[in-house]
C-alpha cells in the first residue's frame, strides 16, 4: 500500500506499447457475481462467472503446487511453473509465444508459497479463443521441461536472487519468513535458494509436474463473455489435458514462536526496513472477519488507520506503513511493515510496537468499528467492478474451498460484528510478547 | 491451423463491439466546457454501480526549474493536508466513510487526484475536490511533517534502489536544458529547502479551473455529471496562467556515457535516444512507427529481445525497450538490460546496439508487424475492463495537450504503420552520437565493513 504515488519513470516490460483508452459505451447490464460451480469428470473444480459486456475471457488455473511443495529443492515449484511455457508438445518457446501473441492473448504464470497459477486472458472470437486455449492446454498438460530451458531459467533465477540481495526490503521479507516459519515449508523464498536451485534436474521438474499439475489438485476459474455451455465445454477441454491425480497432502500446522525475537541485518542503505509479526491465520479461519476488520483499523485501512496516523501523519517517520493478515493454507503471517531513515529506526520500532500493544490491550471503540465497517461495506462493489477483480476473488474462494456464497454474504458478516467480538479475537490471536522483529539496514 | 488470417478476424471482432471501434461520430465520451475554462469528460460504463473520478492539473516536474525541483509532487502531498473548511485528513476520512479509495500521482506533465467509489457518492468527491482547488490551507506544522514523509519516499524509491538511482542520473545527463531532466520527486537538496511560501506560490500559479480537467468514468449520466461539475467547479474564477516556455532541448553533440557506482549486486544498462512524441512530431506517423519499433523489440515473449537475447543467445536475464509517445515534449526511447551472470558488459551493449542497427538495415517481417498490431488491438479491449484505466487514458491525453479523440484513432494509426516507416524512424533517431548510455557498476555490499564512500551518505 503506497499512498500518494509518484509515477515511476523507469522503463518496464510492457512499456513498449503504451495504450490509450478505448472509448465505447458498455450498455450490457452488470454481471451478477453469483458464482456457478461444478466438477469435471476427472475432478477439476470449476468456478464460473459470466460477464458478457466485453468480448474477452479470463481463464485461471490454480494448483496446490507452490513453494510449500518444494521439498528438498527450494525453487523447484517456481522453476516448474516458469518452464511450462518454455516448450510443450511439439512447440518450442518461440512457437508458444507466437501462437498466443498473434491472437492478442496474454498468458502469465506465477508461483508463490501456496499457489501455482496459469492465467490466460484472451478475446472470445472463436478462432483466437481456440488458438489460445489449444496453447494453454498443451502448456499445462505436456510441457517438455528440457535441460537447456532449465539451465537458462535457473541462471535467471540466480540473477533474481542476487538482485534481492541488493534490496533491503526483500532481505527483510526473506529473513522474516525464515525466522517465523523456521522448519516449515513456508520458510524459504518461492524463488528458491542457491543450493536448492543448483540440485534441480529435469527429472525433478517432471515428477513435480506429474504430481501436482493434476485435476484433483487444482481449480479452474472462468470469468468473461461465455455462456454456461461454452464454459462447460472449455472446462472439459482443459480438464482433459490433466491426469486425475490426487490432492496434495495438508501442510504442517504452524505454531506461534515461544518468545519474542529481534533480528538485525546490517546493510548499506539510507533506510531501515522493519517487519514485525508472527503467524496469523488460515483461509477460512473462524476468526477471519473480526481479525480482518480489526486490522483494518490498526493498519489495513490506508490513510485512516492508527499506524498511519501514529507513524506518518503525526511523526513523519515513514512514507509507507501498514499491517495485514495474509490468510494461507497453513497460518499465514500477521505482519506490520514500514521503512524509515536509519537514525530513526529505534523510534519507529517503538512507535509501531506501542501502537500494536495499545490496540491489543484496549481494542477499538464503537465509532472506530463503524468507520471500518462503512469503508469495507461501502467499498465492496469496487472489488467486483471488473472481470479481473471478480477473477481474483473467485479463484481465491475456489482454491481455499470457501463457501460459494462467500461474496454474497461478505458484507453481512462484516456488519454483524460488534467491538467486543473484534477486540476479543484480536487479543486472543495477536500476542505482542511473541513478535518477530526484523530490521534491515544501517551499519551499527 | 485455424488462425490463418487473424488480422481480418481481429478487425471483425472490433467492428462488432458495442458502439464500434472507429465509430467516432457516435463516441460515448461526453465533453463539456465550463464557463471558467475547466474541461469535463464523462464516459458512461454501467457494468457496476461505481465511478472513477479524477481531477487533472496541467503541471508537473516538466514545469519546474532548478532549486524547486519536485515541488509539484510536494504540493500533491500537501493537498491532503487540509483546507479552511476541512482540516488535515478530513478529505480522506470522508472518502473512507463512503467506502471510497483515493490517491494522487505526479508526473512530468500533470498532477492528478482520484477517487473510486459508489456512483451515488460522486457529488461528495467533486465538492471536496472543488474545495481544495481554491482553499488549500498549507499549515506550517503539517508542512514540516509531510516533507519528512516526502524525504522518506525519496529514500525508499530512489536512494536505496540502485536501478532507480541509475535511471535518475541517466535521465539527468540525457537532457541538458529540457525540464524532463528533472526527477519527478525532486533532488534531495531541493526537498530540504522548500518553504510553505514556495508551495503557496506553485499552488496559486497552477491550480486554477482553466488549468484542470475533470474526468468521470462509470455508472453515471453525462448531463448529471455536467450539472454537478457546474455547481461545484463552475463558480471558481479562471486565472491567468503562466506562459509555458518551450525549453527545447539543445542539440546533442555526441554520445554521453556515465557510470553510477552504488551498493548493488547486479549490473544494469540503460541506453536512451531522443525522439519526438505525438505532440512534437513533424510527421504524424513517426510516433506510431516508434511505438511499433518498441513492440518488435519488446512486445511480449515472441519479440526479439525475449526470443534472441534472452532465450537464444542467453546474453541477458532481461531486456526491455520502452517509448511513451504521450508527453508534452520530446522523450527518450529507452533500452534497458540486466546481463546474464558472467556475460561481458560490452557484449550486452553491443547486442542492444545491434538490435537497433538491424531495424535500420532490414524491414521488419510481416508476421512481426501483425503480432504487434494484434496485441495493440487486443489490449484496447482488455483495458476496458477497468474504469480507472479508461479514466487514466482520457486524462493523460488531455493533460499533455492532445485531445481525447486521439484515443479513438490509436489502433488505426498503429495499423497503418509500414515496415518502411519503422526502418525510417530507426535510421533517423537511433544514432550513436545522439544517445546516452548509463551502466550501474555494483559496489560490493559488505554489511560488516561498509566502504568509506558510504560514510557521508548515512548521516
Amino acid at each position: 500500500m503506497l499512498n500518494m504515488t509518484t509515477f515511476s519513470s523507469l522503463p518496464r516490460p510492457g512499456w513498449g506499447l503504451c495504450l490509450l483508452a478505448l472509448l465505447v459505451t458498455l450498455t450490457t447490464p452488470a454481471a451478477a457475481t453469483t458464482v456457478q460451480h461444478w466438477e469435471t469428470d476427472n475432478g477439476l473444480q470449476v468456478y464460473f462467472v459470466p460477464s458478457p459486456a466485453l468480448p474477452m475471457v479470463d481463464i485461471r488455473l490454480v494448483f496446490n503446487a507452490g513453494s510449500a511443495r518444494d521439498g528438498d529443492h527450494p525453487g523447484l515449484a517456481r522453476l516448474t511453473n516458469t518452464l511450462l511455457r518454455d516448450g510443450a508438445g511439439d512447440w518450442d518457446a518461440d512457437t508458444i509465444a507466437q501462437r498466443l501473441e498473434e491472437v492478442g492473448a496474454q498468458l502469465s504464470t506465477s508461483s508463490e508459497r501456496d499457489m501455482a497459477i496459469l492465467n490466460l486472458r484472451t478475446l472470445t472470437e472463436p478462432d483466437w479463443l481456440e488458438t489460445a486455449v489449444e496453447t494453454l492446454v498443451t502448456v499445462v498438460g505436456q510441457p517438455t521441461l528440457t535441460q537447456r530451458g532449465l539451465d537458462r531459467t535457473r541462471r535467471q533465477a540466480l540473477v533474481a536472487l542476487q538482485a534481492q540481495q541488493q534490496n533491503p526490503g526483500a532481505i527483510a521479507r526473506r529473513t522474516f519468513f525464515e525466522t517465523v516459519y523456521a522448519g516449515h515449508p513456508y520458510a524459504h523464498p518461492p524463488l528458491g535458494t542457491e543450493a536448492g536451485l543448483a540440485g534441480i534436474t529435469p527429472a525433478h521438474l517432471s515428477t513435480f509436474h506429474q504430481t501436482y499439475y493434476v485435476a484433483r489438485n487444482g481449480i479452474l476459474a472462468l470469468v468473461g463473455g461465455l455462456d454456461r455451455d461454452q464454459a462447460e465445454a472449455l472446462a472439459e477441454r482443459i480438464a482433459a489435458a490433466l491426469p486425475e491425480g490426487e490432492p496434495a497432502p495438508a501442510l504442517p500446522q504452524v505454531a506461534l514462536p515461544e518468545a519474542e525475537q529481534t533480528i538485525r541485518v546490517h546493510f548499506p542503505s539510507e533506510q531501515v526496513h522493519i517487519f514485525m509479526g508472527h503467524p496469523g491465520m488460515i483461509r477460512g479461519d473462524e476468526d477471519y472477519f473480526p481479525l480482518y476488520v480489526g486490522n483494518h483499523r490498526l493498519g489495513g485501512g490506508g490513510f485512516t488507520s492508527r499506524l498511519m496516523d501514529e507513524v506518518r501523519t503525526q511523526r513523519g517517520l515513514a512514507y509507507s506503513v501498514y499491517s495485514h493478515f495474509s490468510p494461507m493454507a497453513a497460518a499465514g503471517p500477521f505482519l506490520m511493515g514500514m521503512q524509515t531513515q536509519v537514525t530513526q529506526a529505534d523510534e519507529a520500532v517503538a512507535v509501531m510496537r506501542q501502537t500494536l500493544e495499545t490496540f491489543v490491550a484496549s481494542g477499538l471503540d464503537e465509532d472506530e468499528l463503524k468507520a471500518a465497517q462503512a469503508n469495507i461495506v461501502g467499498g465492496f462493489p469496487l472489488r467486483t467492478a471488473s472481470n479481473s477483480g471478480i477473477l481474483d476473488h473467485v479463484a481465491m474462494m475456489g482454491f481455499y474451498r470457501l463457501p460459494l456464497d462467500y461474496l454474497d454474504t461478505f458484507t453481512d458478516q462484516v456488519e454483524a460484528l460488534d467491538p467486543v467480538t473484534v477486540n476479543e479475537a484480536f487479543a486472543r490471536r495477536v500476542d505482542p510478547t511473541r513478535l518477530v522483529t526484523v530490521i534491515v539496514g544501517g551499519t551499527d | 491451423m485455424k488462425h490463418q488470417t487473424p488480422w481480418i478476424s481481429l478487425l471483425l471482432v472490433l467492428l462488432l463491439l458495442p458502439g464500434g471501434l472507429w465509430a467516432t461520430e457516435s463516441s460515448p465520451v461526453h465533453e463539456f466546457m465550463l464557463d471558467n475554462g475547466m474541461k469535463v469528460l464523462v464516459l458512461p460504463d454501467r457494468r457496476a454501480p461505481v465511478v472513477a473520478s479524477m481531477v487533472w492539473y496541467r503541471v508537473g516536474s516538466g514545469h519546474e526549474h532548478g532549486g524547486i525541483t519536485g515541488i509539484s509532487h510536494a504540493l500533491e502531498h500537501m493537498m491532503f493536508k487540509g483546507t479552511h473548511a476541512h482540516p488535515a485528513g478530513e478529505f480522506s476520512r470522508i472518502i473512507a466513510s463512503l467506502g471510497g479509495r483515493e490517491n494522487a500521482f505526479t508526473s512530468r506533465d500533470y498532477t492528478a487526484y482520484f477517487q473510486q467509489l459508489a456512483a451515488e457518492h460522486l457529488e461528495t468527491a467533486l465538492k471536496l475536490e472543488a474545495d481544495r482547488m481554491q482553499h488549500l490551507a498549507l499549515p506550517e506544522d503539517e508542512f514540516i511533517q509531510e516533507m519528512r514523509v516526502v524525504r522518506e519516499e525519496r529514500r525508499l524509491r530512489t536512494e536505496d534502489n540502485p536501478n532507480a538511482l541509475t535511471f535518475e542520473h541517466f535521465n539527468a545527463v540525457a537532457w541538458l536544458n529540457s525540464p524532463y531532466g528533472i526527477p519527478i520527486i525532486g533532488w534531495m537538496g531541493d526537498i530540504d529547502e522548500y518553504t510553505v511560501a514556495d508551495l503557496r506560490d506553485w499552488y496559486d500559479r497552477w491550480y486554477a479551473p482553466n488549468n484542470a480537467i475533470l474526468v468521470v468514468v462509470g455508472d453515471v449520466e453525462p448531463e448529471a455529471v455536467h450539472h454537478l461539475a457546474s455547481t461545484h467547479f463552475g463558480p471558481i474564477p479562471a486565472r491567468d496562467l503562466p506562459v509555458v516556455k518551450s525549453r527545447t532541448e539543445t542539440p546533442q553533440r555526441g554520445e554521453r556515457r556515465i557510470t553510477v557506482r552504488a551498493p548493488a549486486q547486479v549490473p544494469y544498462l540503460l541506453m536512451g535516444y531522443k525522439v519526438p512524441v505525438i505532440m512534437t512530431a513533424e510527421e504524424d506517423w513517426v510516433p506510431y512507427a516508434l511505438q511499433v519499433a518498441a513492440g518488435v523489440l519488446n512486445g511480449g515473449q515472441s519479440a526479439r529481445f525475449a526470443r534472441e537475447l534472452v532465450r537464444e543467445r542467453e546474453l541477458v536475464a532481461s531486456a526491455s525497450a520502452g517509448y511513451n509517445p504521450l508527453s508534452r515534449l520530446d522523450n527518450l526511447f529507452v533500452l534497458s538490460a540486466t546481463p546474464s551472470a558472467g556475460v561481458d558488459r560490452a557484449e550486452v551493449e553491443a547486442a542492444l546496439t545491434e538490435s537497433l542497427e538491424r531495424l535500420k538495415d532490414e524491414p521488419v517481417s510481416a508476421a512481426e508487424l501483425e503480432r504487434v498490431k494484434a496485441q495493440v488491438v487486443a489490449r484496447e479491449v482488455y483495458r476496458r475492463d477497468s474504469i480507472m484505466g479508461q479514466a487514466m487514458g482520457l486524462g493523460m491525453l488531455e493533460s499533455v495537450g492532445l485531445s481525447w479523440q486521439l484515443g479513438d484513432e490509436f489502433a488505426e494509426r498503429i495499423r497503418a504503420v509500414t515496415p518502411e516507416q519503422v526502418q525510417a524512424v530507426a535510421r533517423r533517431y537511433f544514432d550513436v552520437d545522439q544517445r546516452t548510455v548509463a551502466w550501474l557498476d555494483p559496489l560490493p555490499i559488505d554489511p560488516d565493513n561498509p566502504p568509506g564512500y558510504f560514510d557521508g551518505h548515512l548521516r
